[in-house]
């Protein structure tokens, strides 16, 4: 409501004041001399009456309804000011009384509106304020007789804008039989059927005086005003609709939005009422047709099951191709671009515009996915669908549409992670989600988001590696609490080298499960990407050589230090501290003590400085071993020529024996 | 003499020809396919008992359960190499490995100990006083005598002296004997501390554990690559008695090896005419030939093991 523009309730005292002023002066004239007696002289007379325009017209004023009427107290020439000191009886005719002299913003508004225009053409039909108000007989809004009372209203508009009178019929009125149409309308029952005054007449809508077509923005039913229109009475009425919108587009927006007419037709306002006007019936008239095809070929055709089965099934046409217009025969001429989802997923699609898909559709990448590449187009079904593909587990069937190696995202893809479909497939989340259908388990979208997935690089990203144990956290709460408060937490350590995130331990699609042989083992090798010299000196140890050999059975990493609540040794909660290490200890070895903790579990005899004794016990059995083998190896050696030697005389004596038996033989066997 | 040998030397040529692999090929050739079921022993081919049955027992023991310490312990050690991977898992895991070498550790602690109770039965047997049997003639105590020989040894190596006379045990002899002595010490108590560490470190600090963990494992090296290599040499695999010399496993050696071998004992046999009490019958031929293939299996695994430590140190250490 504009400010110069006043209400009748905040001008009442005014008026009040003005009436009393008036009534003071009335009286004091009329205890002089009543002036409006002259003019009664005559025009008391019914039979007064004068040739207008070729008819023949009453100069009759009732004095009893004039001095009723909110003017009794004014002198004739008040209004008819052209009379003012003039002798009786006076000229004809007289000019015509100019209200405005009064009621100066009502008439100025009156001049711009429609009847005003038409007034200033010369229209016949056109209404003046006698038209509406009367003239002698003009009584306050307030008084139910008045023509213009809430309760009247109707019928006072209906005397030009019913059907078959000369306006309706011989000017350009677009809407037909409205005032019937009112009539059953909730307005008109309310105000006609039960009386409600409160209730919408013609002049709420189209205002008393500043009629305007539709056509004209200033106009109080301009499809930009309509909403505040009707809100003047219909305060929340967007809460009701739209909370997503947050009573705002309605007004900020009213270009793209469905305007309230657009669905509640002007005249018929009815609870529901889709059937008709720009309901989907209409549309379906022409979309349902399967042949219905654009003129560069793409399929037009809309199935209403389709439609039906949907989450926006209670949703209009109308509602998301909001360029409809309704007063075209076909209301879809006036469309233009593709539905604007973001007018009731305004959050989402401000996620989706920060996205690496969003950025990449602002750079008009044709491979950008808008919404309905993935979900669909009339038949959106919610992701609590099974049928849905944006349902769990067919999440990663729809990402991999164009995220399987090859396909246009993976090749445009510069990180280091491949055949991620495939490591996902067969990580533990999607055993959990494919194999054991736990739709709880992390798909794509759960760390990703659903629609602002940003790359890694990101630092908004949730898979960011500083946002990582939050996102992981999501599901894994409790691991997320002991991380947060470990050495490896950036909220803990501050340094400017990389902390491990849960991925650089878990990784990113191969996720195994924790308890797995090849995930035991590999452990070492994760610890030992940072921690590199502790790593190698664990192998040196019982513990390292056993996980080396392929067993899980024995102390790794984690098994000490903890898996993700790792402190240091100094740290009172450590599993290593002096107070928790026997303890932890105790969990292989059952009686373990406080000098059995004294092992020290990364032991290496190649460092002098830190394990002397080691380094000598080494060294000094090291010694031994050569000097062991330099004097047994020196020995044989030596001694190598000398039994080749003997073996030599040996076999010679041998052969020798040998040939002196077989001599003697022949010898005997010749003498036999 | 020496014609005879210079007319024998195309044969001798030959002879040393032959390798080891078509030895033992032979061996097993004959007891597969031997037709000496029976001893044929005429009185010229008696031989000398050099060793009781106890004795070649509790070698064969020492034979098994070293082999077997050997290769579940190296298995740990160098774990870092792919045959270790395939050992580990052949014997059945690391746990089944570990209990296989502890099965083994008190095998040869029970040959041990049966040595030295058999040291006491013998003493009481056949000395008089501890000091005859650790002075006397047949000692395995290192004497100045051991110390002379061998310094003979090395003259003979460069060849500035004869080979000397050699008595019952030679000093390399008397050494292998005592690194038994000296490893199963050092091992085993080793050993033991790493088998109970709890209820070590109720006496020992914990990171004695470490330092357990070293001397045992290197003494372990040193002990095979020792066994393996010298003394396979020195007993087993020298020239003259190649390829292989079985004496410690029959516990017989012929008469004319001891004359050779140990000429002072031979000696000292003859001497005091008890030579006769020492001779027995030639153990039966499928005995032997048994023994070869246990002797030959023995022997390739022990080199086995010594390529797979050489492999280990030298290539694939990490």
């Amino acid at each position: 409501m504009k400010a110069s523009r006043p209400t009748r309730i905040e001008l009442a005292p005014l008026a009040l004041l003005l009436a009393a002023a008036l009534l003071l002066a009335g009286s004091r004239a009329a205890a002089a001399d009543n002036p409006n007696d002259a003019c009664l002289a005559c025009h008391s007379d019914k039979t007064l009456t004068t040739k207008r325009a070729g008819r023949t017209v009453s100069l009759y004023v009732e004095t009893k309804k004039f001095s009723s009427s909110i003017h009794g107290s004014l002198s004739c020439t008040n209004c008819h000011a052209d009379l003012e000191g003039k002798d009786l009886p006076h000229d004809t005719p007289l000019k015509r009384v100019d209200c405005g002299a009064c009621h100066g913003e009502e008439s100025k508004q009156h001049a711009k509106s429609l009847h005003g225009r038409a007034v200033a053409r010369g229209d016949a039909l056109a209404p003046r304020c006698a038209s509406c108000h009367g003239n002698h007989d003009i009584l306050s809004v307030k008084d139910p007789r008045s023509p213009v009372s809430p309760m009247n209203v109707p019928f006072t508009c209906g005397k030009c804008h019913r059907e078959g009178t000369p306006v309706q019929t011989q000017r350009k009125i677009e809407q037909h039989n409205i005032l019937e149409n009112y009539a059953e309308s909730m307005h008109g029952e309310a105000l006609l059927r039960k009386g409600l005054s409160v209730t919408a007449n013609c002049a709420s809508c189209h205002t008393a005086h500043n009629i305007l077509p539709h056509t004209d923005p200033n106009s109080s039913i301009a499809r930009v005003n309509i909403a505040k229109t009707c809100t003047k009475c219909h305060a929340r009425i967007e809460d009701v609709h739209r909370k997503t919108i947050k009573g705002e587009l309605w007004e900020k927006e009213a270009h793209v939005l469905p305007a309230c007419v657009d669905c509640h037709q002007p005249h018929k306002v009815r609870k529901v009422f889709y059937t008709q006007g720009m309901a989907d019936a209409d549309c379906m008239r022409c979309h349902a047709n399967p042949n219905l095809k654009t003129r560069d070929g793409r399929p037009l055709t809309v199935h209403a099951a389709d439609l039906s089965s949907s989450r926006h099934a209670k949703v209009a046409c109308s509602q998301c191709h909001s360029d409809v217009n309704a007063s075209r025969v076909r209301p879809c001429e006036t469309i233009t671009g593709p539905v604007d989802c973001s007018k009731c997923h305004e959050q989402i699609s401000q996620d989706y515009q920060r996205s690496k898909h969003g950025q990449l559709f602002a750079k008009k990448d044709p491979n950008a996915p808008v919404c309905k590449e993935c979900h669909g187009t009339h038949r959106v079904l919610g992701k609590h669908d099974p049928q849905s593909v944006t349902f769990a587990t067919n999440i990663p069937t729809l990402c991999a549409r164009c995220h399987r190696e090859g396909k246009q995202a993976a090749v445009r893809y510069v990180g280091a992670q491949h055949d991620i479909i495939p490591h996902y497939r067969e990580s533990i989340h999607g055993k959990g989600l494919l194999k054991s259908g736990l739709t709880v388990t992390a798909t794509c979208t759960n760390c990703h988001t659903a629609h602002r997935e940003l790359p890694k690089s990101d630092p908004e990203s949730t898979v960011n590696p500083a946002n990582l144990p939050a996102t992981c956290g999501q599901c894994h709460h409790g691991i997320q609490e002991q991380f947060v408060n470990s050495v490896h937490s950036r909220t803990v350590t501050t340094t400017t080298k990389d902390l491990p995130v849960c991925s650089d331990c878990h990784s990113a699609h191969q996720i195994r499960r924790a308890d797995e042989d090849g995930f035991k083992l590999d452990i070492m090798a994760k610890c030992g990407r940072c921690h590199a010299e502790i790593a190698k000196t664990y192998f040196e140890t019982y513990h390292g050589k056993v996980s080396r050999l392929g067993y899980t059975k024995t102390a790794k990493c984690y098994d000490c230090h903890g898996a993700h609540d790792i402190l240091k040794v100094t740290d009172p909660r450590s599993h290593l501290s002096r107070a928790n290490v026997v303890e932890t200890c105790q969990k292989c070895h059952a009686s373990a003590t406080r000098r059995f903790a004294g092992y020290l579990t990364h032991a290496t005899h190649h460092d002098p400085k830190k394990y002397p004794f080691l380094f000598w016990t080494f060294w000094g059995m090291t010694s031994l071993l050569v000097g062991t083998f330099i004097a047994g190896g020196l020995h044989t050696l030596l001694w190598l020529p000398r039994a080749f030697q003997m073996r030599r005389e040996l076999k010679a004596e041998e052969a020798r024996q040998a040939a002196e038996r077989n001599g003697g033989k022949e010898k005997h066997d010749g003498e036999r | 003499m020496a014609s005879v040998k210079e007319q024998m030397e195309n044969v001798v040529v030959e002879e040393a020809k032959v390798a080891p692999a078509s030895a033992l090929a032979a061996d097993l050739g004959d007891v597969i396919a031997s037709d000496e079921w029976g001893p044929e022993a005429p009185p010229d081919r008696r031989e000398f008992v050099r060793f009781t049955h106890l004795h070649r027992t509790l070698h064969a023991c020492m034979i098994v359960s070293f082999i077997t310490l050997a290769l579940t312990g190296m298995s740990l050690k160098f774990s870092y190499t792919g045959w270790a991977r395939f050992m580990s898992h052949m014997l059945g895991g690391f746990q089944t490995a570990g209990f296989i070498h502890r099965t083994a550790a008190v095998i040869m602690f029970a040959a041990f100990f049966t040595h030295i109770v058999d040291l006491f039965k013998l003493k009481k047997r056949e000395y008089r006083s501890w000091k005859e049997l650790i002075l006397g003639s047949n000692s395995m105590l290192p004497m100045k005598q051991d110390l002379l020989e061998f310094i003979a040894t090395l003259k003979w190596f460069v060849g500035i002296g004869e080979r000397p006379q050699y008595g019952r045990w030679t000093y390399w002899e008397k050494f292998d004997y005592f690194a038994v002595f000296w490893g199963v010490f050092i091992i085993g108590s080793t050993g033991l501390t790493l088998w109970f560490p709890v209820f070590f470190t109720r006496f020992i600090p914990g990171a004695f554990i470490n330092v357990a963990t070293i001397i045992h494992s290197d003494e372990a090296l040193l002990a095979t690559g020792f066994i393996f290599t010298v003394h396979f040499f020195n007993t087993h695999l020298r020239p003259e008695k190649f390829p292989m010399d079985t004496t410690v496993f029959t516990g017989h050696m012929p008469l004319a090896e001891l004359k050779r071998d140990k000429p002072r004992e031979y000696q000292a046999l003859v001497a005091s005419g008890r030579l006769e009490q020492h001779l027995a019958d030639p153990q039966p031929a499928i005995v032997v030939k048994t023994i070869r293939v246990f002797a030959w299996m023995a022997l390739f695994i022990g080199f086995s093991i010594v390529v797979w430590i050489i492999y280990a140190m030298l290539f694939a250490y990490r």
